[in-house]
Formats: C-alpha cells, structure tokens, sequence
C-alpha cells in the first residue's frame, strides 16, 4: 500500500517470551478509529498470525490494554488521532508482564498477586440469610465506591515503576481491590486481608509515584486506596483498628 | 523488600529524627553566631550527658532510617533479595551505628 496522507505508519512489536522487535504497517486512517482498530485490520488485512486480545471493544472487560507510544491504554477507547505523532504510532504488548506473543502478554502473575493480597471476598453469610443492608452513605462503603470499578486491565500495574524495580510487589490493582475488601463491612476476614498486604511486596513498599493513578482509564486512584491500606496496617499494628 | 515493621521503624525513627534536626540546625546558628570556638563548643560538651543522649539518639535513628533507605534503593536498583539484602541493610545500619557512635563519644565523653 502507498504510504500517503491517509496512512498511518504502524510499528507494531512483534515476538515471544524470547525477544522480538518492531514491525512496521502502513494502515488507512479513518475517522473515528481506535487503536484497537488499528490492530484488528492489521490482523485482518495483512498478518493473520498477529496475536492480541480483546473481548467487548467498548471499555467494560479491560482484556485489551497495550502500550500505546509507550504508554499503557484501553486501546478500544484510545484514539488514534488523540496519539499520533506526526504519522506515527507503537504498539507494544503491556510493560512489567510476560510477553506470550506478540501484544498478548501472560496475566497470570498479575492475578496471582490479587490472591496474594487476599483479594478474594470472605463471605459470612449463607444464601438463607439476609441480605446484608450497606447504606450508601456509610464511610466505608463509600470508601470502597471510589475503587470498586476496576476493569483488571493491568494499566495501572503496567505503569507502576515499584513493580518494575521489585517483582514481588503485589501492585496497585491487587492492592486496590484488597482496599475495597477492607472497607466491605459485608467481608469477615478484614485482618487476614490487612496482613496479607503488611508482608514482603506488600503494599508498604509503594512510593507514592501515582502512575496508577494517572493512567487508570477508569480514573479511579489505587495510589488512595493503598495509601488507606498503609493507615489501616498501621493503625492495627498499634492496636488500634 | 518493605514488610509492616520496616515501614513503621522508617516512620517512627523520621519522626525521632525531625525535632533533632531543627535542635541541631538551631544549635549550629547559635554557636556560630555567638563566634564559639572549638575548645568552647568542646568544654561545653565534653562529659555532658545530655548532648551525648541528644547526638546518641540522632545517630541510632539515622542508622536505622537510612539503612532501611537504602535496603530498597539496593533491592530495587540491584536486585538483591532475601538473606543478602538483609546483611547488607544490617551491616550499612552497623557502620552508621559504630561511625556515629564513636563521633558522638569522642565529642562528649571521651
Ligand atoms: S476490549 Fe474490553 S476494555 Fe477494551
């Protein structure tokens, strides 16, 4: 194809856990297109072998982050024409997790580590029960409301340069979701939670850099939710929470 | 590289080292201002318990706080982990301990 004003000029990382490299796609500009529609014509149009994923293309299943001109993005709500530069535009798969191939990176560790952090509801009542009542307007639920919307897209985990310097630090998503847990007066395992954030790449280990924060497409801020998580750990090491 | 207990030792010994450093900053302006000598500034501290608890205190919460400091500076930038961060962390703490201590001494006790 000609490469002319209505084209874009692509460079798309391609390779496996081993290494790889950019790979250049003259790709017709549209209106209205996102980056992820950037990659499926690629895929369609020209490289059929070209790995990504994606799943709803519309902001809800977080399955579909990459690193857009090095910064990590929702590439189904990413458009093309808000990160040109010049022309151009790189795609890379997301920083801080294993490559599988091409744009498809291993989300494995990544839910690891909301596991570790005890990310996982602890119920305390069973289907005859009744509902537990939350009012809205309870400190903690509302706590818990500002961080509740995570779509498990890895952009805040991918952005996060603790995570980058140590591996074993859990990240802002998993730490996030063990805030929301903390704050759930529905949850009977508060302290369990509490610990399992005060070990070795728990949430202490956070600088307070608030890429989380900055990147988060849902504008949500893990950056407050583990700064809380640090107050309540330590409120409950002086026996006071 | 950080568990709770670090956090809290890093936290609190800040805490000890603050109000320190502002008696430090408005000692130093004090004495020279006044245009102490050094045999003045030493009559004053040499055999004073309290400038040897005072400097004694600020020496152990430096220790602590700037080894914990660079236990993640070290983790992060090289990559150490478990038992050699450890001794490294414990070790720089001991260095800071002995050099400070012994500069403490020698200006108040010795
Ligand atoms: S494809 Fe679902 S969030 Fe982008």
């Amino acid at each position: 194809m000609a490469f002319g004003s209505n084209t874009l000029d692509v460079s798309v990382w391609r390779g496996d856990a081993d290494g790889g490299k950019f790979e250049s796609f003259q790709v017709p500009s549209q209106e209205s297109q996102t980056i992820l529609d950037v990659v499926v014509w690629i895929q369609q149009k020209i490289d059929p072998s070209l790995a990504y994923r994606y799943a709803c293309r519309v902001g809800m299943c977080g399955s579909c982050a990459m690193s857009v001109n090095g910064q990590p993005r929702w590439t189904c709500r990413t458009h093309v024409q808000k990160v040109l530069r010049g022309r151009r535009v790189e795609i890379a798969p997301l920083r801080n997790l294993p490559v599988i191939k091409d744009l498809a990176t291993d989300m494995d560790p990544f839910f690891e580590k909301w596991v570790r952090a005890e990310g996982v509801f602890h119920p305390t009542l069973t289907r005859n029960d009744e509902i537990a009542r939350v009012s809205p307007v309870d400190q903690r639920r509302v706590e818990a409301d500002a961080a509740v919307e995570c779509i498990n897209c890895a952009i805040c985990y991918a952005s996060c340069d603790t995570v980058q310097g140590n591996p074993d630090y859990l990240g802002p998503a998993a730490l996030n979701r063990a805030w929301t847990l903390v704050n759930d007066v529905k949850d009977g395992k508060r302290s369990s939670i509490l610990e399992a954030v005060s070990q070795e790449g728990g949430c202490h280990n956070c600088h307070s850099q608030g890429s989380c924060a900055k990147f988060c497409p849902n504008e949500l801020s893990p950056i407050t939710s583990i700064a809380g998580l640090k107050r309540e750990t330590t409120k409950s090491f002086f026996g006071r929470g | 590289m950080l568990t709770l207990r670090l956090f809290i030792l890093q936290r609190v010994t800040a805490l000890i080292m603050a109000p320190l450093v502002v008696g430090h900053l408005a000692l130093m302006i004090y004495a020279i201002r006044g245009g102490l000598s050094t045999g003045a500034i030493l009559a004053r501290t040499q055999g004073s318990w309290p400038w040897a608890l005072f400097y004694g205190t600020f020496v152990v919460a430096v220790s602590v706080h700037a080894a914990i400091g660079l236990r993640v500076i070290v983790g992060e930038a090289l990559k150490f982990r478990g038992a050699l961060l450890d001794v490294l962390s414990l070790a720089f703490c001991a260095f800071l301990l002995i050099a400070g201590l012994r500069a403490v001494l020698s200006v108040t006790m010795l």
